[in-house]
Order: structure tokens, then sequence, then C-alpha cells
């Protein structure tokens, strides 16, 4: 599926010590493999940093970031072979605590604080302080404040962590992590809820911390960010560590091309196009807002197009889908269906004006687990066939289903059985089903081919193709670059609750991965930079 | 598409199909064997057991717990509690009385009984789905304050109706059966059509099986929650009128004391999952039964009521810890 050996990134592929204080090594690990079942989520992965650098970790979504995170923090065992020094001395293979025993610090991107105890009493969580057998307070929030102050926290160590912006609790992250007197400090996108000024002041926070020798290792998916703070920047992609380039080497279309650097032809593309004239736009989207994560967002689908939305997580994208859905409520907006306004406050509405969206979460919020194959592909249905009265037709239902699972080819014996049973993609169809019988004429399509396999995928795909050809709007939502490039014919990118911008496929030009992974990072900010 | 199902395919699916029908039979069957196995012990144990007189006795005592239970099975469906039944059925019955000692207009106390359990009821369905407070919040309150009502409805005392116009209900038969059981069969009659074959049936299992996925479909999540609390109050009411009928009288202290917990009981013995989106009307006429003759046999065994509520209770946890084992084999997570 990759062809990662083929890959050498520009200048140098890996980097020499040259430009790094010559100083021992802070961490090094080698060799550092991870399966999980049939599923290969890092290969031999090696990453060393220094003491008082900031070394920034890049890569796709799923590129394995977290999974090695996880490895050094102990949250995750590595595959046996591979091998992880602190300092020279090689760490055992541990548990969360053996790593903060050792050194190692992670702040993860959803922050881990009780809420409803102090700064000083998170601080200290599993490690109170204590006097008689008792919570000693007052010896917590002493020991708490040279750390706070460290950071200049604005507030004291008996406030409640409810009452801190989110900001703030980052800094009472920071600060226990401080606590164990880290000499490795992993921050996993720090930025992502924070406002510009807010990370200007966590980044003078970072350098404080690296002139204190501590080593930082700092994921991002953000170019500018990446440009500013980092000494070394190393980039993952599909598992593998495709390189590490020094500061003096970086560039944000290198970096862009070793995130992505997959050959695009092995992957699905589309068969059919849709006609570039005389289209009729059957939705239209303008200025949609909901005033936290998606912001002023306009755009349209023409009958018979598929349109890509590609971003990171986080991005806004499943938010942007659910506030045209009618799912969340929206701050502003409006949504045109075949040229008339409509309001659509509820899902009900969405369906009644012909759009359906199929949830990136089949199990949790689109299918009913417990009901069988027909229950599920008729809720949507059950009143336009009752009869008089709201009695289910079940001739109706019976026939629905068995030409659903005929239409779709979903792998089951009979429309009766559950479809908690049923395997990831046959459920997916299922759900896909659900969606075609109120026969829209708009779909929303969030992560259609998430936890499918090979198989299965190619035949959503279809799908896709075929709805697209009888004159069905679509939208797909991916993390796949190479998915959602292969099943569209125009991809706008999200990021931070925007649309950035849009990419356009020809017949003559295909739409790249950089050009979309460019807009997804903010490449121009790192050229401002 | 492959049209042609391969080996290990079909025989996969032949797998799903066996799991299928043995779950099904599961959840349909659940508790019948107890029944039967406890009707074998109490009658080898007691000879006055296989009797006519006590088959009817049996019935009738089932009988106000079946209709209490039914409304039960609607709330718990949704994966909700109604903790206020018993009081629920002390206010009707007050109410039911109260309307019947008006001169030639006596019969109306049944529409009053039904009246004050559907209003109650619609209260407890307004403050869950509109207000949005937790299920066992609001009828754990109303528990408390309808029972208070009840007790005020008839200035604490004991209300009598020696000519009561529809005691017919409690005392008279059909055909020899009891108008209580029969009443009792109709309302599980009518509840299963609701159940398994409407629209608004479908949807409460919905609603239980999965309120995030039933909500992105469409459906009022709030309608179903408010018609399910109302039709739990209604067939409260209903309950209320039956004792009424029975016992000529009510008391808006003692009437109906700890009823909801029989009809919890029967529910969740009957194979009714309290996550909601699981269960069948036939398992809590099961459920009720098995609770009817426990108490029966109990009695008739000579056992001391003090050893029937250990008894039962045991029962109850023994029957929760089956729902448990029966979700974890199933491989619902």
């Amino acid at each position: 599926m990759t062809s990662n050996e083929t890959f050498v990134p520009e200048p140098s592929g890996v980097a020499t010590d040259a430009g790094v204080p010559a100083k021992s090594v802070a961490l090094e690990m080698r060799g550092i493999s991870k399966t999980f079942g049939p599923v290969k989520a890092l290969t031999n992965v090696s990453l060393t940093a220094y003491p008082g650098e900031i070394h920034a970790l890049m890569g796709e979504n799923g590129a394995g970031k977290s999974t090695l995170m996880k490895i050094l923090s102990g949250a995750y065992h590595a595959d046996p072979g591979g091998e992880i020094r602190i300092d020279g001395k090689p760490l055992e293979i541990g548990s969360p605590q053996a790593g903060r025993r050792s050194g190692i610090a992670v702040i993860y991107q959803e922050l881990a604080l009780a809420p409803n105890l102090t700064v000083a009493e998170n601080m200290f969580l599993g490690e109170e302080k204590r006097k008689n057998g008792m919570i000693d307070r007052a010896a917590m929030n002493a020991a708490a404040q040279p750390y706070l102050d460290r950071l200049a926290a604005p507030f004291s160590p008996a406030a409640k962590v409810v009452s801190l912006s989110i900001a703030e609790r980052q800094l009472v992250e920071i600060a226990r992590a401080l606590a164990g007197h880290p000499h490795i400090l992993v921050m996993d996108e720090p930025t992502t809820c924070l406002s510009a000024r807010e990370a200007e002041k966590l980044f003078t926070i970072i350098r404080t911390l690296k002139a204190e020798g501590i080593a930082i290792i700092y994921i991002s998916h953000r170019m500018g960010e990446v440009y500013e703070l980092s000494d070394r920047v190393s980039v993952l992609r599909d598992g593998s560590m495709v390189g590490t380039l020094m500061r003096s080497e970086l560039s944000a279309q290198t970096l862009v091309r070793m995130m992505v650097g997959r050959d695009q032809s092995s992957f699905y593309t589309k068969a059919h196009r849709a006609p570039e004239t005389d289209r009729k736009i059957a939705l239209e989207v303008r200025n949609i807002d909901d005033g936290r994560r998606v912001h002023d967002c306009s755009f349209s689908v023409a009958e018979g197009e598929v349109l890509g939305i590609a971003g990171l997580v986080g991005s806004g994208r499943t938010e942007l889908a659910r506030l045209i859905y009618g799912a969340d409520p929206k701050k502003h907006g409006q949504v045109f269906v075949n040229g008339t306004e409509r309001s659509i406050t509820n899902p009900r509405q969405a369906i009644d004006a012909g759009i359906v969206y199929l949830t990136e979460d089949r199990k949790i919020l689109g299918l009913f687990l417990d009901m069988s194959i027909s229950g599920n592909v008729n809720i949507n249905v059950l009143d336009e066939d009752a009869r008089a009265g709201g009695i289910l037709n079940l001739a109706a239902a019976k026939r629905r289903a068995a030409a659903a699972i005929k239409k779709l080819g979903v792998r089951a014996p009979n429309a009766e059985i559950n479809v908690g049973s049923l395997s990831g993609g046959n459920q997916q169809k299922v759900l896909l089903s659900r969606l075609l019988e109120s026969n829209p004429r708009v779909l929303i399509l969030d992560e259609p081919t998430r936890g499918v396999d090979v198989g299965a995928k190619s035949e959503i795909y279809r799908i896709i193709d075929e709805l697209a050809r009888t004159g069905a709007a679509i939208v797909v939502i991916s993390s796949e670059l190479p998915e959602v490039i292969g099943v569209s014919d125009r991809v706008v990118v999200m990021r931070d609750g925007r649309l950035v911008g849009e990419v356009t496929s020809h017949a003559d030009a295909p739409i790249t991965q950089e050009a979309i992974m460019e807009l997804a990072t903010d490449v121009s900010a790192a050229k401002a930079a | 598409m492959a049209d042609v199902v391969s080996e290990p395919i079909a025989a996969r699916q032949a797998d799903i199909t066996h799991k299928q029908r043995l779950r099904n039979w599961f959840q349909f069957a659940g508790m019948l064997p107890v029944l039967i196995l406890l009707c074998i012990g109490f009658g080898i144990e007691n000879a006055r057991f296989f009797s006519l007189t006590n088959a009817s006795i049996v019935l009738q005592q089932a009988a106000i717990n079946t209709v209490l239970a039914a409304g039960m099975t609607f709330v718990i469906l949704t994966a909700g509690i109604d903790l206020s039944v018993g009081s629920i059925l002390a206010a009707s019955a007050m109410g039911a009385l109260l309307v019947s000692l008006i001169p030639h207009l006596g019969m109306l106390g049944i529409v009053a009984g039904l009246g004050v359990g559907l209003v109650f009821g619609c209260i407890n369905g307004f403050l869950i789905s509109v207000v949005r407070l937790p299920p066992f919040i609001v009828t754990l309150g109303s528990l408390t304050a309808v029972r208070g009502i009840a007790r005020l409805m008839g200035n604490d005392t004991t209300i009598f109706n020696p000519s009561l116009p529809f005691a017919f209900i409690g005392n008279a038969t059909l055909f020899g059966v009891s108008w209580l059981v029969i009443i009792a069969l109709i309302v599980v009659l009518v509840s299963w059509f609701i159940l398994r074959r409407t629209v608004l049936g479908t949807r409460i299992y919905a609603v239980g099986g999965n309120p995030d996925a039933a909500r992105l479909t469409g459906i009022k999540v709030g309608g179903i929650l408010m018609f399910v609390y109302a039709t739990s109050g209604f067939l409260a009411g209903l309950g209320g009128v039956m004792s009424a009928a029975r016992l000529y009288a009510a008391n808006g202290l003692q009437l109906g004391q700890s009823y909801e917990l029989d009809a919890i009981a029967a529910v969740i013995l009957g194979g009714t999952s309290f996550t909601g989106g699981i269960g069948s009307i036939w398992g809590t006429l099961i459920g009720a039964l098995i609770i009817a003759i426990l108490t029966n046999g109990l009695v008739l065994s000579g056992v001391s009521d003090i050893w029937q509520f250990i008894v039962k209770g045991l029962v109850i946890i023994g029957a929760v810890a089956l729902d448990r084992y029966r979700l974890d084999h199933n491989g619902r997570t």
C-alpha cells in the first residue's frame, strides 16, 4: 500500500548531531515496532532527543505519532526488539508511573484533570502529601506554588480547576508535569484549543523549559508553530519514520511531501466524473457558523457531483456536517436545497428536505445494534409506509430490507439478523441503505469507510460513484487523503473550523495529496514565519 | 458483489443464525422454565397448589401487578424507570372512590381514576422529556409527593363505598374468569400490539437502544419519553380503579405501598434490560406470574412473611445477575 523506501527527503534524510549542543542524549528510541492484532501501527521507528531541544513530530492522522508517544509514556508496550534509553539508561517495559519516575512527562491533547479538585490537588494526584494520615492541603499548596511561579501562572494553587480557562488548565498540566522533574516533556498538539495570544504565551513557557535543559517533543500539525519553535522536525508516515530535518533544512514543501508521499495510483479512482458545465446546484451552504468549532463556512455541491471535505482531525469537519443536518444548533447561516432555503433545526427537517447524514461513528451514533437489519434499514421511512393509525406495514418493511440487502450486497443470511452481529463493512452498508430509503437528494458521508475491510471499502466507493451517476449530490468527509481524492470531483479543505481552500480535479490534472496537505497544515503561515 | 457465498462465510452465517435463534429463544422464553419449575415445586410440596380455586387466586393477585408492569415495560425499554406507580395507584383509587360517591354519576369514578393516573404520568413525562431531569429523580420525587396528595384527597382517612357502581371489576367474572384477569390480559395484548406492530413501538425500542442514533434518524425522543411515562401513569390509574373495585375502599397511606418494586421486579424478571432497547411484554407477563406464584406458594407452604421478603429479594437480584450475564454473552458492547 505504501512506498516508504522510495522516498528520500531532499537535503538530507537523517540529521546528524551537528548544530545540536554536543551533550548527552536525553532520549533514544531505537527499533520501536507496535502491532495491534493484524495492524502494524509502528515499524522500526527510531527517535532521539537532546537536553534543551525542541523536537517536533509531524505526520498525518493515523501516522503513528500518538502510538509512539504512548509507548514512551508506558501506556502501551512496544513489540519485543526495540530499545528505549533515557539519559543513557535503558527504560524497562513499564507503566505510566514507571515512565514518570524515569523522567518522562506527557501532556495529552485532551487534558486529564479532575475539575472539582484544586490546582494543587490535581498536581499531586496519587502522590498527596499527608500529615497524620490526612491530606495536608497547606503543604500541597506550598509545594505547588514554586512550579506555578515558574510558569507565571495567574492563579493560586487553591483555585478549583473548574474555574480556570482551557489555557490555564494547560498550565496546571504543565505544572503537574514539572513537579515530577521531567527530563523529557511530550506535548500533544497543545495549541489546539488556544487563541493566538494564549499560544504565544505557551511558546514563551516552552522556550523557558528548553532553556532549563528539558528535552521537549512537540507534536503538531501546524506548520507555523513548528517553524517558530523547533530545533529539529521528525516526520512519521504510516507507522514508519520518514526522516528528520534540522532547523536549517526546514522547508514546508519538503515536510508536506514527507508526510503524504504516497503513491496515489494504487488507490481507487472514480470512474465517472461530474459534468463540468450545466450543473444544477443541489446543496448550498452559506456562512454557517456555530460560534465554537465552525466559522463562517460556505460551499455548494451540484447534482451528480462528489465534493470531498479534507482536513485534519479536529478541524471541524464533523461539526460542519452536523450543523447542516440540524443535529447541533447553529448560530447563523443558511442552507439551500435545489435553490430553496430550508429551515433546518433538527434532523427530521433535514431528512424531509432531502439531506441525509452518515455518521462517522456508526456504533455509537448510527446503528441500533439490538435491532434487526430490517429494523435499522426501515427506521427512517416507518411513517411513510405505515397504514392508518401508525400501524407498521410489515410487508413493505420486509420488501425494503430484502431489496437493500441485495442492492448494497450486505452479507447476511436474512434481514432479521441483529445488526450487532455483522462485520463493520456490512454494518456500514446497512446504515447506508437506511439513508437511501428516504430518497435523499444530498448525502453527507462522514468517514464512510472507517473500520471497514478493503473489500467492503471498494464496494462503498462503487456505491458512492453509482449514487452520483444517478444525480445525487454527495459530500464525503474523510481523513484518508487517497480516499478523498479518489472519490471526489472537487475537494475543499478545512482548518480550525474554516474552509481554507479548494482543489479541483481535471481529467489531465488530478488532485494531489500535497495540494490538500499544504492547505490543511497552513504552509503559508510557515512561509511567513 | 459475489453471488456465490463461499464455504467459510456460509458457515459463519449459519453460526450467526444459530446464535440469533438461541438468543431470541432465550429472550422470549427467558424465565418460562423458572415459572414452570416453581409450579412443579410448589405442586409437589402442597396438594392445594394445583387447584382451580388457587389458580384463580394467583391470577387475580397477578392482575394488578401485570397492569403496572406493562406500563413499567414501556418505561424501562427506554432505559428509564418509574418509581411513582404505587403512589399514583393510591391517588387514582382515591379519586375513583371520591367520584363514585357522587349520586347517579358513580360510574364516572372509572374515568376519574384513569384521569388522575394520566395527569400524574404526564407530569412525570414533562419533567423528564422537556425539563430533562433524570427519570430516577423525577419519579422518586413523585413517589413521595403523590403519596402525600393521595392522603390529602381523603383527609388521611379511608374512603368506603359499599355500593360501588363498578365493583364488578374487582369481584365479578365473565365466563368464569375474573374481570381483573381479563383487563390485565387486554392490557398485555394492547401493549404487545403497540410495541411490535406500530411505528411508535419501534421508536420506543430505538430510543431505548440508542438515543443518539434515534435523534439523528429524526425521531422526536422527547415525544417518545412523554408517551411512555404518560402510559405508565395511565396504567397505574387503571391499577387504582382495579384496586378500588376489589376493596370497595381506598386508603391514601397504605394502598399501593411498594407496588413499584413488584412491577420493576416483574419487568426485570421478564428479561427487559435496564439499559433499554431489549425486552418484551410477554416476558413481563411471565415475570408478574413468577412473583404471584412465589408469594402464593410461600404462603401456602406456611413460610413466614419475613422469609417471603428475603426470598423475593434474592430472586430479583438473581434475575438482574442473569440480565448482566445475558448481555455479556451476546457481544453487545
